[in-house]
């Protein structure tokens, strides 16, 4: 397709396919699909046929395979905190190509098919290289499967591409037109840096969904991902119910930073979201530009040949040919605008919204926490008042019960405190680095997107600077 | 280009040699005021509500006028009554009469200025400076556009031999007093209004005329196809030049909210924004005015064909009378004095019909050339600046 090879131009991974694996066969269920607004469901503990969401950060062992390099029962012992800091010295170095969208199938049935490529030299994959092919609802498992896994701990886990009824309609149809080629041309680049983001997290990238991902020649198919499938109503469920405790949760902030930084975020979140507003209206008016230049070298080309002064005509029709070369720069530059900019902001807005999830989550943790302990004092009350019951016979029995179910909760209370102090600390530590990525990602773009405009404005001067002659040639 | 800040809604403009915009009106209609003998300039306007005042100056040698130099008040609806004027004077039948200056049209600026007092609590305020500001300049644009139209419109009449002595063209530049008991009353316009939908008739009719005149045939011609497709092309340009307006807009309300996310150093990306807007409005007066003057221009050449073409219709018809007066043995002579005066007047035409549009042609053509030259200099300028704005963005980018 040419505008995968635009996209050449544009991006910077590379493409080195080694092996072709075995095309994905076609599952009996349909792929439903629903569009999702900017508020994704990332907020919120989305149910998945993964292992169930775990309170305590345990990596789960049973998905470990031998090739990882450590032994099984040294993941037991240490906790993803360690896992962190010992990288056994890889530094990173992946990239990930989403490339050849292949439609598979007909008709409503059919699906698009990417082939995900991973060239790596980091030490915890088996190969350097590997090749398979996924479809979009495997990436939104992997989603579901990592946020279920990592959300409520305070991760800022990378949200998907956003589904859309829309775009996948026309391409199942086979609507061959340019907007599906560009529909699918935006959801394989979306992909891309859906991959690269979530690799670049030094704790997602071990997870072992992730490598299943890159590396496993077929995947089990992620039928939870649907929105009508029992899991999706159970997530709307859910989202209304979140909704609806987030306004009662009235948490105690002892610590400033936390207050701040939540500041900091609706500002970016609100910022972002004018930016990206913006942007987008300029790929608008950059389109139009392009299309009215377009015409205007149609109509110059005419006045030209209808000019009976011949060296004016030939200026005349040699401006019609520079207006339209600047046309086709005009769409090009349209192109950059939209793939380097405006995608980065919205990929950048649904992550803010992930990480004020991700403060969600603190606060109903504390509330947890706060909960079980207001438990345990009625508890404890309970107990005191038992030694003015009537029935003696009764007493020793109801004393003991109490007594168990108030360890129990003075259990929970002292894990309830500890979950809390850990996400606090996860929080911290992810929100300094995402500063330090969103800053670096930011910089890395816009060097990119001014250059693109560096370039534009040098075919500009190519062009005029050919012309010119050609006006002063007339006589 | 500098704007002068000192806005309200009166906007007075310095005198033209300050600004950039002097070399448009020299270009659109090249080498006119060198005739030392009558020189004309439009050195202020004043801007009130709707109402543009232009005031014309005059320096002038020739004993016609009472005084060496002098200056009056003139609105708009004066330099159409003096264009309106000389189209009626039969004398000039033969002439092409420099086309009426266009309305002032302010309403683009003031729809957009409308649109931002709305939009202001969305915008932060430097925002906000930067977007009046350019809207400020749009404005001052089509002002100095304006003033250099009407001064363009009274320089062809006063470097054309014959134009430049009549007589109303006199009192234009010289009576002190309000013009408007001079202009036409209301039975006068309706008048007009009749005789231009007469004379379409009358054009379709005549375009049918067989020319006797391969000169008159082959510009007839030309003229009419021209007409249509400048009149597209003008259409087209102006569009072009409005979307390349809407994205240097664009740019401006990128770089504030940059600003505020401080992201980066974008005081090169607000340089980049005043550029891109310059861009914008250097190809609008170089291209589309260019267009725009030429495509009216061309009417007023097609309106001299149609007259010519008019007095041969009168001359044919003539000649059929005298035949038939002949035949009928009556008002022989009567009828022989009109055939002369249709056959004089149609050779008056012609041959300053011929003369009138080889160099209009010439003019042409060289309007033209200076006008694309320009434009390809300036945009090579822009082009220049807008890389070294860039490129010195992307070096402290890079360096941090």
């Amino acid at each position: 397709m040419d505008l995968s090879k635009k996209t050449f131009h544009w991006m910077m991974t590379q493409r080195i396919c080694l092996q072709e694996t075995a095309c994905y066969t076609n599952a009996v269920t349909q792929e439903a699909t629903e569009e999702v607004s900017l508020d994704s469901p990332e907020r919120e503990p989305i149910l998945s046929d993964g292992p169930s969401p775990a309170i305590t950060p345990v990596t789960p062992t049973a998905m470990l395979t031998p090739r990882m390099g450590l032994g099984t029962a040294e993941m037991f012992e240490r906790s993803l905190d360690e896992i962190e800091e010992d990288d056994s010295g890889d530094t990173f170095d992946m990239h990930i190509a989403v490339s050849d969208p292949e439609k598979v199938g007909d008709g409503m049935n059919a699906y698009m098919g990417y082939k995900v490529t991973t060239k790596t030299s980091m030490t915890i994959f088996s190969k350097n290289e590997t090749t398979v092919r996924r479809r979009f609802s495997d990436f939104l498992g992997l989603h579901s499967k990592l946020a279920s896994r990592y959300l409520h701990i305070g991760y800022i886990v990378p949200p998907a591409p956003e589904k859309s009824i829309v775009g996948m309609t026309k391409v199942k149809v086979g609507k061959e037109d340019l907007s599906s080629a560009e529909f699918v041309e935006k959801r394989r680049s979306a992909l891309e840096r859906y991959l690269m983001r979530t690799v670049k997290h030094p704790i997602l990238l071990k997870d072992p969904d992730v490598m299943m991902f890159l590396e496993s020649s077929e995947l089990p198919r992620a039928v939870s991902t649907q929105a009508l499938s029992g899991a999706g109503i159970l997530r709307m469920v859910n989202k209304a119910a979140d909704a609806v405790n987030k306004m009662t949760i009235k948490m105690n902030e002892s610590d400033a930073w936390f207050e701040e930084k939540h500041q900091q975020f609706e500002n970016l979140d609100l910022q972002l979201r004018k930016l990206h507003a913006s942007v987008e209206c300029l790929v608008c008016h950059r389109k139009e530009l392009s299309v009215n230049t377009a015409s205007f070298a149609k109509s110059a080309a005419m006045l030209g040949n209808s000019e009976d002064h011949t060296a004016l005509s030939r200026a005349l029709s040699q401006l019609a040919e520079v207006e339209e070369k600047i046309d086709q720069l005009h769409q090009d530059q349209a192109y950059a605008d939209f793939y380097l900019f405006s995608e980065l902001l919205g990929d950048y807005v649904r992550l803010i919204t992930a990480v004020k999830g991700v403060f969600d989550h603190r606060m109903k943790t504390w509330s947890k926490w706060q909960d079980t302990q207001l438990l345990l004092q009625k508890k404890r009350e309970a107990e005191s008042k038992l030694q003015f019951a009537n029935k003696p016979d009764k007493l020793q029995q109801a004393q003991d019960e109490i007594k168990e179910e108030i360890e129990e909760l003075e259990g929970k209370v002292q894990q309830g405190e500890k979950d809390f102090e850990l996400i606090s600390k996860t929080i911290r530590k992810e929100v300094s680095r995402f500063e330090k990525e969103r800053v670096k990602d930011f910089k890395v773009v816009i060097i990119k997107y001014l250059e693109s405009l560096v370039q534009t404005q040098q075919q500009l001067i190519k062009y005029w600077e050919a012309f010119l002659p050609e006006a002063k040639a007339i006589a | 280009m500098e704007y002068d800040p000192k806005h309200t809604s009166t906007v007075v403009l310095k005198p033209f040699s300050q600004s950039h915009g002097v070399g448009v009106a020299r270009s659109v209609s090249v080498d006119l005021n060198n005739d030392a003998s009558l020189l004309i300039d439009i050195p202020d306007a004043l801007c009130e509500r709707d109402k543009v005042k232009f005031t014309v100056h005059t320096k002038t040698t020739l004993s016609s006028f009472q005084k060496p130099d002098f200056s009056v008040p003139r609105q708009h609806e004066d330099f159409i009554w003096l264009h309106d004027a000389l189209v009626e004077t039969e004398d000039y039948a033969g002439l092409i009469i420099p086309p009426a200056p266009p309305k002032p049209d302010f309403e683009s600026p003031r729809e957009k200025m409308h649109k931002l007092g709305e939009g202001e609590a969305t915008m932060t305020k430097e925002e906000y400076t930067k977007m009046k500001q350019e809207l400020e300049a749009e404005y001052l644009a089509v002002f100095k556009k304006t003033v250099q139209v009407h001064e363009v419109f009274l320089q062809r009449l006063s470097s054309h031999p014959i134009l430049s002595k009549d007589r109303n063209f006199q009192i234009f530049l010289e009576y002190d007093q309000d013009l408007s008991v001079r202009r036409k009353n209301a039975k006068e316009t309706f008048g007009s209004f009749f005789k231009n939908m007469v004379k379409s008739a009358d054009e379709v009719i005549i375009s049918g005329i067989k020319e006797v005149d391969d000169f008159f045939e082959q510009e007839k011609t030309f003229l009419l196809d021209y007409s249509s497709k400048i009149k597209d092309s003008t259409a087209r340009a102006e569009k072009m030049t409005r979307s390349h307006k809407n994205v240097a807009d664009d740019y401006i309300h990128i770089s504030a909210t940059l600003n505020s996310l401080s992201v980066d150093d974008n005081t090169a990306l607000k340089k980049f924004t005043n550029v891109e807007g310059r861009v914008a409005s250097d190809e609008e007066l170089k291209l589309t005015e260019l267009l725009r003057y030429y495509m009216l221009d061309i009417q007023a050449a097609k309106d001299l064909l149609y007259r010519r073409a008019r007095a041969l219709a009168d001359y044919e018809n003539s000649n059929k009378a005298l035949d038939k007066a002949r035949l009928k043995s009556k008002d022989i002579t009567q009828a022989e004095e009109h055939q002369q005066q249709c056959l004089q007047k149609f050779d008056k035409l012609s041959e300053s019909g011929k003369r009138e549009l080889t160099s209009f042609k010439g003019r042409r053509v060289v309007a033209f050339r200076k006008n694309l030259i320009e434009m390809a200099e300036l945009e090579i300028k822009h082009a220049k600046n807008n890389m070294a704005l860039l490129q010195g963005c992307i070096e402290l980018l890079k360096s941090n």
